[in-house]
């Protein structure tokens, strides 16, 4: 019993020192073939009295790895260890697993929680890296994606986004609610309510604040709230119709959408509302803007050509200065969303009375629909590029749903009761 | 607080599902823009004249909807007399005034069919003023695909959706 307590106080410093000395540069022997097609197999064992907690992390960092569709979760059923002296790696090498994840939960006075995680690599029977930290019981499930992200990092080499959140809207009845959730959904609230609709949230780049499109006075205006103070700001009320807020990667500028002199053209405007700037001179729609990574280019929905197809234009554009055409297979292509890399845009593609979420490769203009519903909506790309969360409908109702890049993956979440629309992905924020 | 729930079966969702075809009140309607929008129609009033010929039931005026193809603004032959009469009416009674408010089905982006509808009604607005009406007279707005008139998915719905309608203010 002493032993074993001394083998975990080791262990807890061992692998804090690991974790400042040399955080999450450690790789896993497992090749990422095809965008993730090949899947990295990982048991994760329950951690030690955790089921004893309101949330059970490894139920958490379970949901998150599968739903980004890198991971093959392995069944660890009938093996319990919780720390690396009571690891076999001959079992987990026999069930096919290349990582595998241990840990311990220790219900603390006051409300804390110690959480204490390692990653092991199988074949090389070894700790990757971990993690003890001590949390309040309200934040477990933070704690959870946290290990998840860095579970992800280890063994993926890129950041993973489990930590960060969403926004969305809720309609209920005829109340309209513009809510914040964490990325899988759970810890939604809101942050305003009205009785009329809502449309088009945008996170700013920093993710302290959102613009939005509200009908709250009768008619689309464009406000951007910050969160921690739920203060806002109408920042495009001009006559006629202001819509579709799309923020510059420096957060100083929106691109936003006004019918002001006639049309539905785009406009950028700072962030305070102040210095407006017509950018786009087109006799049709205009719409949708959304901003390259580097922010010297916009890419938007237009009809000017009989269909909706999408289109770019750079920021510096004059009037003279002619939109470059993107789409071109079929009739319907609308919603387009830069990736974090620049390489690609999501945006919502009609064939067969059918729209879907569709990516576009920028260089090689190859087009893969990601999905087969009846009904998408609004994608919107994870900040690491690697999912796209969007709109789609079942049964009559609005719900979301995530897509893995390559299409594989897909896990919708949802309310009770009530449509859900209009997501938007926040993002990837510095860790404390 | 709504607590959402990750959830991984559609089946557990789908019972949840009852959709009907079913008309949107009338003050559903008038709430999606015309009180606001005829913040003034005190001072403008129902144009003083000519009230009962816009809801005489065998007028063309108590039309007051036109209605269009999946993502067209192109106002078809068969309404163009709707249009026009509209029109002739407003340039016969200058202190009349219209709101038009264009709609979508809800297929495809909130954005896109909210400009597809200021299209329509801008299109309706166009067809109005050639025919000698102000464009004083006029506002032409967009509900996009917000207010839906008819719920639920299927082609009934939809062609009640993708509509412009034509109010007269201090009505």
């Amino acid at each position: 019993m002493s032993t074993h307590t001394r083998i975990v106080f080791y262990g807890f410093w061992l692998f804090s020192f690991f974790l400042f000395c040399a955080p999450l540069q450690a790789r896993l022997n497992i090749e990422i073939f095809g965008g993730g097609t090949e899947r990295i197999p990982i048991a994760i064992v329950p951690f030690a009295d955790e089921s004893r907690l309101p949330h059970r992390i490894t139920d958490v960092v379970s949901a998150d790895l599968q739903r980004s569709g890198l991971f093959r979760l392995i069944d660890p059923t009938g093996l319990t260890p919780y720390a690396p002296a009571e690891v076999v790696y001959g079992d987990w090498v026999n069930r096919g697993a290349g990582a595998l994840v241990i840990g311990r939960t220790i219900l603390m006075p006051g409300g804390q929680v110690e959480v204490q995680f390692r990653l092991l690599d199988v074949a090389r029977q070894a700790q990757l890296t971990g993690l003890a930290t001590i949390v309040p019981v309200t934040q477990l499930r933070a704690a959870a994606h946290h290990i998840a992200d860095i579970i992800y990092e280890a063994l993926t080499g890129e950041a993973g986004v489990f930590s960060t959140r969403i926004a969305y809207v809720l309609k209920q009845g005829n109340k309209y609610a513009l809510q914040v959730a964490d990325s899988d959904g759970y810890n939604a609230h809101s942050i305003i309510e009205y009785h009329e609709p809502i449309i088009s949230p945008t996170w700013s780049p920093d993710g302290s604040r959102i613009a939005y499109v509200s009908f709250e006075n009768k008619k689309p205006v464009v406000y951007v709230q910050t969160l921690a103070t739920r203060e806002r700001k109408a920042v495009a009320n001009f006559a006629g119709s202001n819509s579709a807020p799309a923020w510059s990667p420096d957060g100083k500028k929106l691109a936003v959408v006004l019918s002001l002199h006639g049309g539905s053209q785009i406009y950028l405007i700072n962030a305070d509302g102040s210095g407006l700037q017509r950018l786009t001179r087109s006799s049709g729609i205009d719409t949708e803007p959304s901003f390259s990574p580097d922010g010297r280019h916009i890419i938007f929905t237009s009809d000017r050509g009989g269909s909706p197809q999408i289109y770019r234009i750079p920021v510096s554009a004059t009037e003279s200065t002619s939109a470059e055409r993107l789409t071109f297979e079929g009739g319907y292509n609308v919603s387009p969303d830069f990736s974090y890399d620049g390489k690609s845009f999501a945006f919502i593609h009609r064939h067969n009375g059918r729209f879907n979420v569709a990516v576009q490769d920028l260089a090689s203009r190859q087009v893969q629909i990601l999905t087969s519903s009846q009904f998408d909506e609004s994608p919107s790309f994870a900040p690491n590029g690697r999912m796209i969360l969007y709109a789609t409908e079942i049964g009559g109702h609005g719900i979301l749903s995530a897509v893995s890049r390559d299409g594989q993956t897909r896990q919708h979440l949802s309310v009770q009761t009530g449509d859900i629309r209009e997501p938007a992905w926040g993002p990837l924020l510095k860790q404390k | 607080m709504k607590k959402i729930a990750g959830v991984l079966i559609i089946s557990l969702l789908s019972a949840c599902a009852s959709q009907t075809t079913q008309p949107t009140d009338v003050e559903d309607r008038s709430t999606g823009a015309d009180s606001s929008y005829g913040a003034d129609s005190s001072a403008l009033g129902s144009g003083g004249t000519g009230f009962h010929p816009l809801n005489d039931p065998n007028s063309i005026l108590s039309q007051r909807s036109v209605y269009y193809d999946f993502d067209s603004y192109t106002v078809k032959n068969e309404y163009r007399p709707l249009v026009i009469a509209h029109a002739q009416y407003l340039r016969d009674n200058p202190n009349a005034q219209v709101i038009l408010q264009g709609n979508t089905d809800d297929r495809g982006s909130r954005e896109y069919n909210l400009a597809l509808g200021q299209r329509r009604a801008d299109g309706v607005k166009n067809i109005m003023t050639l025919s000698g009406a102000r464009a004083s007279q006029i506002e032409s707005v967009s509900l996009g695909e917000e207010k839906p008139r008819a719920y639920g998915s299927g082609e009934s719905a939809w062609s009640e959706n993708r509509r412009t309608d034509i109010l007269y203010r201090g009505e």
